[in-house]
């Protein structure tokens, strides 16, 4: 029989982080994957020779070769990947776009401090303050307690149409919770976004997965695609094996499991407390045109649009709230890799409405939800004129279907395990339950949870 | 083994870890936290680069011992012995 130092769980970002550090120090390590496709959350597919990427829209946390005590730069370093494979171009600004105001950033944070200044005056020196507080914040410690990030920035920010900007881009890119976050994760969104800002990799999401692919089988690291695991075998409270869904039983010391923690909890042999899902899921339309945004004068990268005051972040009572939405140009990086024009349009949508529909029913509200994408590229964009050649619709179902996660909660459970241990010994948990953010954050999250948990010899108290 | 034999291999293990990093100019006496981007993660990297490459076990609490090179060649010179 098989015997691991470490199983990994899930061949995600976090997950292949984790596996590359673990397989850099010579454990024998397995990451096991249930998909034949890897990346989990930030995947990708092809349809009609066109490449689609699904999750994150850009990579968070830009920072320039050697910028020290950078998120990125850290995560290359642990990784031993040369910061120049990634060939990130950055992007050309992003928007928040509300009724009566627009806040505009960029990867230079003056960008966002100006805007503030000229459209919220009486906000300067509050948002400043924020500022200051955002970055003297210990946003990695994992020992940090949850506290409301709403509650928090409200000591700073007094104009709640400036909160509700601020928060929009930051709940959407990241909060399991409804309406708020934690603070701990507000200031790690804070920085990634609107401190070091968007970029994208050449060819996307795709690259940075066979880049960590790559680096792991080189270092001896063994993947297996196509390998769901029907139980996690565990014995007077200690991690024993994982029994895969065909039937092979794998013996492993340790295991880490990056698919979530109610996901994890649910396959495990005795019976454990089953946190709860979140409830934040979404539609994406991805859309493809046979002009380029830019040629029609549309120059933004991302869009976060909001038709109210107050942003509502929160699961609609309806298949999908059209009031708010995320638009993204994948052709507005400062090189594009693209030979048509893409858009993508994401909504928050409803899990159960969506789930109750039958066949028919679920392809035509993919249709309306298609119809609802181009009409508000038209609203923003009256001058955008273009010809639709393709696009294809994911909702909360697919989601689920393709990233194990229950309802389809894209951000995951509302209880994060900042320290990756469970209730069983030697079970640990990285990626999105684990708390850390975006692309970025999941590798780190693989990164620190392997480093703690199963390089660093001799178990602390 | 001697004072530059030991440095070497030192400064290959840096030269892993901070790929992106010039090795060229570094001060023996000057804590390498001040000269390089190395924050604890690194640390632990040095740490497991010796126990991979030459079976030397450096426990959490001596840690503070590899702060310098000087310091590093000092606590690592008998264990290369």
């Amino acid at each position: 029989m098989a015997h691991y130092d470490t199983i990994i769980i899930g061949a995600g970002m976090s997950g292949l982080a984790a596996g590359i550090r673990l397989a850099m120090f010579d454990q024998k390590v397995c990451i096991l994957e249930r998909h034949k496709v890897p990346g989990g959350l930030n995947s990708y597919y092809e349809r009609l020779g066109r490449k689609l990427d699904v999750g994150l829209h850009a990579m968070t946390n830009f920072s320039r070769k050697g910028e020290r005590g950078r998120p990125l730069t850290k995560l290359l370093k642990q990784l031993r990947i040369p910061y120049e494979k990634l060939e990130l171009s950055q992007q050309h600004f992003s928007r928040i776009v509300f009724p009566e105001r627009q806040l505009s950033f960029s990867n230079n944070p003056q960008l966002l401090m100006d805007e503030v200044a000229s459209v919220f005056p009486h906000q300067q020196e509050n948002f400043s303050h924020l500022l200051e507080a955002v970055l003297n914040f210990d946003d990695v410690n994992l020992q940090n307690q949850y506290q409301s990030a709403k509650e928090k920035v409200r000591e700073f920010i007094t104009d709640e149409n400036l909160l509700e900007m601020l928060f929009c881009p930051l709940l959407i890119y990241g909060s399991a919770w409804e309406n708020d976050m934690d603070f701990s994760q507000f200031v790690i969104m804070f920085k990634s976004i609107f401190l070091e800002g968007f970029s994208r990799p050449k060819n996307g999401v795709r690259s940075i997965i066979n880049l960590l692919i790559e680096k792991y089988l080189q270092l001896g690291g063994e993947l297996r695609l196509g390998a769901g695991i029907q139980k996690i075998d565990v014995e007077n409270g200690v991690v024993r094996r994982v029994v895969l869904d065909n039937g092979e039983v794998l013996d492993s010391n340790k295991v880490m499991s990056s698919i979530g923690l109610p996901e994890t909890m649910n396959i495990v042999s005795e019976k454990q407390e089953c946190p709860a899902a979140g409830a934040m899921s979404f539609t994406e339309t991805i859309l493809f045109f046979d002009k380029k945004p830019a040629d029609q004068g549309i120059h933004d990268t991302i869009i976060f649009f909001n038709d109210n005051d107050k942003y509502p972040y929160r699961k609609p009572d309806t298949l999908c709230d059209y009031s708010s939405a995320v638009i993204c140009f994948p052709n507005n990086f400062n090189s594009d890799d693209y030979n048509e024009g893409v858009i993508r349009v994401t909504f928050m949508a409803n899990f159960e409405k969506w789930n109750e529909l039958d066949k028919a029913a679920y392809l035509l509200m993919k249709q309306e939800v298609r119809q609802a994408s181009l009409s508000l590229i038209k609203k923003l964009f009256p001058q955008f004129e273009a010809e639709l050649l393709y696009s294809d619709v994911f909702t909360p179902r697919t989601i689920m279907r393709y990233t194990g996660h229950i309802k389809g909660a894209v951000y995951g459970s509302t209880q994060k395990v900042r320290d990756g241990r469970t209730a069983v010994k030697n079970l640990f948990i990285c990626g999105t339950d684990q708390g850390f953010l975006g692309i970025v954050g999941a590798m780190l999250s693989g990164i620190s949870m392997a480093n703690l948990h199963c390089l660093m010899s001799g178990d602390k108290a | 083994m001697d004072y530059q034999a030991i440095r070497q291999k030192i400064i290959d293990i840096i030269a892993e870890i901070a790929i992106d990093e010039d090795l060229s100019n570094i001060d023996d006496d000057v804590r390498l936290r001040d000269q390089l981007d190395l924050d604890s993660m690194d640390f632990l990297d040095i740490v497991m680069e010796l126990k991979k490459r030459y079976k030397i076990e450096v426990p959490q609490d001596d840690y503070p011992k590899l702060a310098t090179i000087k310091s590093c060649i000092e606590y690592l010179g008998p264990k290369f012995a």
